[in-house]
């Protein structure tokens, strides 16, 4: 059954109000997108230009942040909205904090990136964080076209996708550890891609709440705190 | 778009295992224009169950089927099962007037008698025979103005008429005259409609109090009253029950389109 049609309330100021959201969320997600795009290739790129820009960008971030929980809270406070128009407004006061900490992390990884530029030096374990990155930006990008199209089959690949890159950062530590014992002079470089490496799995992690508040939205179904497969089988009983 | 079917059964959950009073079949005629159609419904004991809908859906006409109101009015003719405590109340056997004790209404606009405050709570109270001697009378009017939360307004002016109250106070005065009569079930027909916001507060208030002790039917055009006082909600729809599923559910995730355009205000 598609419920989802925000677009058709007696009160066209309403659609408009609820289309405003959910382009200004889809805004911020493809500016949080392209932090963590760029934060990644500074990184690897040994690219400190590109990593000041992504910490400049992340002002702008915070901003978009606040701006949607004031919008908001204005449609609670005016529309008093139930149903789906309710989840809606709850998701995308999630989804925001959700974007806001993926912006944090991939400004973290770009002061790694910094640090990591201005101590030279080969640049150990990026292959490892190439590889992370690849599954982690393919989250970013489906759990935002999940959202975009309140598409349940696509946010549950992006839960699935969690315990990939869960099981990808436990082989990377294991790498990183053995680099460390190999060449001790090497460790603080090392951890710095370990902090890189730790903000890339975090950004996989939003990206799997985001999914989960996608399903949230879209089946009023409250699956946090369970694995792809139990959320599957949950989704499955409907 | 909306694609689910208004006819089948009732979607949700419209029965219980605690009922206080089980509709089955239930259809509601005025003349040849049917009004209700084949409604299956359990109020639960002690709860309250909003019933909403767009004006005309039949929501008073089925609540006044639920203590015989309509048969106050000439051509309406209701046709099912409808019992309260398992008892059928459209027995040709059944006094309709103890039932209305039993099953009382506060209805949209306060409507005080023309009489002092004590008179309008003791009305009953006398009318029934619940009360031989005055002092039984005045402990009755006491507990029930308590109970309404108007005791502490109108106690030192109790033989003033009840037509001097204030709009929420006549409202207040009326469930007061419903309780005196001891009510186990209690239906109101937008009770607040004629309220200002406050009293329409202290009002949902008392709906909640009383039913720690009564089970409450009531009806309202305002969704945020019906999320707010409710722990069951019923929609209507041109007669028939669409969906019945506890309230919070019917506020964040209705099981029918039909509910859904309604509560959040689309074209249905
Ligand atoms: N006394 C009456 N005589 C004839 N038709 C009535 C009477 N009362 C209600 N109706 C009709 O029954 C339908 C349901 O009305 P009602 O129960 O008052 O709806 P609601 O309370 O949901 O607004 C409407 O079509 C209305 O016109
Ligand atoms: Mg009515």
């Amino acid at each position: 059954m598609d419920k989802l049609h925000f677009n058709e309330h007696i009160s066209k100021r309403f659609n408009e109000d609820l289309e405003d959201l959910k382009s200004q969320l889809l805004e911020m997600g493809g500016v949080v997108e392209q932090q963590t795009i760029n934060a990644v290739k500074a990184i690897i790129g040994a690219d400190s230009d590109l990593a000041e820009k992504v910490i400049a960008v992340e002002d702008d971030v915070d901003k978009r942040e606040v701006n949607l929980d004031e919008q908001c809270t204005l449609v609670l406070a005016r529309r008093q909205p139930a149903a789906s128009d309710l989840r809606m407004v709850v998701s995308v006061i999630k989804i925001t904090r959700d974007l806001e900490r993926m912006g944090d992390e991939a400004q973290k990884i770009a002061k790694m990136a910094i640090q990591l530029t201005e101590s030279g030096a080969s640049p150990h374990g990026y292959v490892e964080i190439r590889h992370i990155a690849a599954i982690v930006q393919q989250m970013v990008n489906d759990t935002l076209d999940a959202f975009a199209r309140y598409d349940v089959a696509m946010a549950l690949k992006v839960a699935k996708q969690d315990k990939t890159v869960d099981q990808e950062y436990a082989s990377a530590m294991r790498e990183m550890a053995t680099f460390m014992m190999e060449d001790p002079r090497s460790i603080s470089r090392v951890m710095n891609v370990i902090w890189a490496l730790r903000a890339l799995e975090r950004i996989g992690d939003h990206a799997m709440n985001i999914a989960e508040h996608v399903i949230y939205l879209v089946e009023g179904l409250d699956v946090r705190h369970n694995t792809a497969s139990e959320i599957e089988e949950q989704l499955a009983k409907r | 778009m909306i694609e689910q079917p208004i006819s089948g059964p009732t979607v949700g959950h419209p029965l219980v295992d605690n009922a206080k009073m089980s509709m089955r079949d239930v259809n509601v005629f005025y003349g040849d224009k049917q009004a209700i159609f084949g409604v299956d419904l359990d109020i639960a004991e002690n709860q309250v169950i909003a019933m909403i809908g767009p004006s005309g859906c039949g929501k008073s006409t089925f609540l006044r089927s639920l203590n015989r109101m309509n048969d106050t009015i000439d051509i309406c003719r209701v046709e099912g099962t409808l019992k309260l405590d398992g008892q059928d109340i459209y027995d040709p056997k059944l006094d309709v007037v103890p039932l209305r004790a039993r099953v009382g209404m506060v209805f949209q606009k306060p409507n005080p008698f023309p009489k002092s405050i004590y008179d309008n709570v003791a009305y009953g109270a006398r009318i029934h025979g619940l009360v031989s001697r005055r002092t039984e009378l005045d402990e009755i009017v006491e507990t029930s103005l308590q109970k309404a939360g108007l005791w502490n307004e109108v106690k030192d002016r109790l033989d003033e008429p009840g037509t001097g109250l204030s709009g929420g106070q006549q409202q207040r005065l009326c469930i007061a005259r419903t309780i005196a009569v001891s009510p186990e079930v209690i239906l109101m027909d937008e009770p607040c409609s004629a309220l200002d916001p406050i009293a329409t507060a202290k009002i949902e208030e008392l709906i909640a109090e009383l039913s720690e002790n009564y089970t409450i039917a009531i009806v309202t055009h305002s969704m945020q009253q019906a999320a707010r006082v409710s722990h069951r909600t019923a929609y209507f729809h041109l007669g028939k029950l669409v969906e019945v599923n506890e309230t919070e559910k019917v506020f964040t995730n209705p099981d029918h389109e039909l509910t859904e355009a309604y509560i959040t205000g689309r074209f249905g």
